[in-house]
């Protein structure tokens, strides 16, 4: 019977059909996800493949290693990816730990109902309030003639600027970033800290565990993949930021993407070759840490059901 | 137990008052124009310089577009993944996270060398082009957002279901997704539609860099040559952010609570 369906011409010709239609079905089933391939395709990945490939070539377009290893030789775009890597780890960490700080509060302080939705309402706008009103409202708080500038001036006798405080310094900035890191930080860590389920804190108690000891063994081992993950979210946040910067100080502040825009907007460099590398460092960074972050989280949801 | 909730309430003191003290002295900033009283002449001037209404209703202009765009981009293949091709789902998801990863500067620094007037798809020859180019920046900047509501939103329909009997009904493709699909996620896809809009609205880099006469430019050159406009566009600004979360948050109550299949 085996021997039979196998060398029977008949049954081999039967079960070819569905075989073939599904075949000939392909291209239509395809044709549903084409525009989306077609669209990330030529404005997402070609785009970027393109500086990616510029960077690693002269100007005669033989591959080269000079226009990577011109980053770290160049000490002005050293101290650009140094001043940028710095303002994005710190104002990352701050953010992180401030906004772990407030989520906890809200999730497991006690406190009234009304105090967690407004903490995540005000959240979601502070955390998509960037840009260049951002710069603005600092400028209106601790410019020259800023309220608390003023305030502290005229009633603590203390003067800011004549202590040296100035936005365009590294924790200038950090400070400022912090105002849209902290409420990404609690948007997205709460539902974390949601799923630390009161039935451990009481299974850690009936063990026997102090409070203390429930943090340590319990919660933080918990808590900490998410934690980390975020941390890098921040981090790539931060770096590509622009605006607000620019805001501030127009183009003459040493960072990556103000130096990158300097580029774009009229070869700053003489050398295009090496704003593509200058991109590609960008991109390279940026996509490590989400690298880092996409591990983390896949570690952080088994907790999370 | 007590002693927790006062940590609690001292932190969430502080972190009101590091959030509202800028906000605050924003506000107050932005009325100070009139030498010796408080009034709203920032705002009057605002409101009534030309540049800010035709800059404004540009932006809200190529919003409208990213958004339209971004919704027929992102429905029609969020749809057909669930439906038929859930083994491309990973593939999808991390092309939809790419904005995140690479940083819109770098973006939009592509696009100029790669579509320049003497280029094989010569976007930035024409004024048109370029701000077809903006819309397009813009809708990968947005894409993050946009699937990951829609994709939330059609997890709450039997999309299946819903496909086989408007099939029956002799539905095409086009009915079902316009007329079946859209409208069952539509409260997902108007969330997404106006985080869009938050994003879209002041944006500065994207249309600086390809010199389009947008809000955000124009926010940029009011900080460098003004003093109290900005600080009356700020209060502006954030008005604008917190309307589009306030929609997303009514909204979120319209939306259906659990999955009807547990997919």
């Amino acid at each position: 019977m085996t021997q039979a369906s196998i060398s029977d011409p008949a049954v081999a010709a039967h079960s070819a059909p569905p075989d073939a239609n599904r075949g000939f079905r392909l291209p239509t089933h395809w044709l549903g996800v084409a525009p989306f391939f077609i669209f990330a395709l030529m404005f997402l990945i070609l785009p970027t493949l393109y500086l990616v490939v510029g960077a690693f070539q002269n100007n005669e377009g033989q591959f080269t290693l000079d226009n990577i290893t011109q980053l770290f030789r160049d000490a002005s775009i050293r101290d650009a990816y140094r001043a940028s890597i710095k303002i994005s780890f710190w104002s990352a960490i701050l953010g992180a730990l401030a906004g772990l700080a407030i989520a906890i509060a809200i999730v497991r302080g006690g406190l009234p109902g009304w105090v967690r939705s407004a903490t995540m309402t005000f959240s979601g706008v502070a955390s998509n309030f960037a840009g260049v009103p951002l710069a603005f409202a600092y400028l209106a708080t601790l410019g020259r003639l800023g309220l608390v500038t003023v305030l502290l001036r005229d009633v603590f006798d203390i003067n800011i600027y004549a202590m040296g405080f100035n936005f365009l310094t590294t924790w200038g900035l950090v400070a400022v970033y912090l105002f849209f890191q902290i409420p990404l930080m609690v948007v997205i860590i709460t539902p974390a800290i949601d799923g630390l389920k009161r039935e451990w804190g009481e299974a850690a108690a009936t063990l026997g565990a102090t409070q203390v000891q429930y943090w340590r063994m319990v919660v933080i081992p918990v808590l900490w993949p998410s934690f980390l993950g975020t941390v890098i979210l921040l981090f790539a946040n931060s770096f590509g930021a622009i605006a607000t910067a620019y805001a501030f100080a127009g183009p003459s502040l040493n960072i990556v993407p103000i130096k990158l825009y300097a580029q774009i907007r009229g070869d700053v460099l003489h050398n295009p070759h090496l704003g593509y590398a200058l991109a590609f460092g960008m991109i390279f960074i940026t996509g490590l840490a989400n690298i880092f972050y996409i591990w983390f989280r896949t570690r952080s949801e088994r907790w999370l059901k | 137990m007590k002693g927790s909730r006062f940590w609690a309430w001292l932190i969430f003191a502080v972190g009101t008052a590091y959030f509202f003290i800028p906000l605050i002295a924003t506000f107050e900033f932005s009325l100070r124009m009139r030498r010796g009283e408080y009034s709203f002449d920032a705002y009057r001037v605002v409101f009534g310089d030309p540049r800010f209404q035709e800059t404004f209703a540009y932006s809200v202009t190529v919003a409208i577009f990213t958004i339209i765009l971004g919704v027929a981009l992102v429905v029609p293949t969020a749809y057909w993944i669930r439906l038929r091709m859930p083994h491309l789902r990973p593939i999808v998801e991390f092309a939809t996270l790419l904005p995140l990863i690479i940083p819109a500067i770098v973006i939009v620094f592509g696009y100029i060398r790669m579509y320049g007037s003497s280029s094989p798809l010569p976007f930035l020859a024409t004024a048109r082009g370029t701000d077809a180019l903006l819309v397009i920046g813009y809708a990968t900047l947005a894409l993050p957002y946009m699937y990951r509501a829609v994709d939330t939103g059609l997890r709450t329909i039997d999309v299946r279901t819903l496909t086989e009997a408007a099939q029956i009904l002799g539905a095409g493709w086009i009915t079902i997704i316009a007329r079946i699909i859209l409208p069952n996620v539509l409260i997902a896809v108007l969330s997404g539609a106006f985080l869009t809009f938050a994003i879209v609205i002041g944006e500065f880099t994207m249309a600086s860099l390809l010199n389009r006469p947008a809000f955000g430019p124009y926010l940029q050159n009011i900080g460098a040559n003004r003093a109290y406009e900005p600080a009356a566009l700020a209060i502006i600004a954030f008005a604008i952010t917190w309307g589009c979360m306030s929609v997303i948050q009514i909204l979120a109550r319209f939306a259906p609570k659990s999955a009807n299949r547990p997919n």
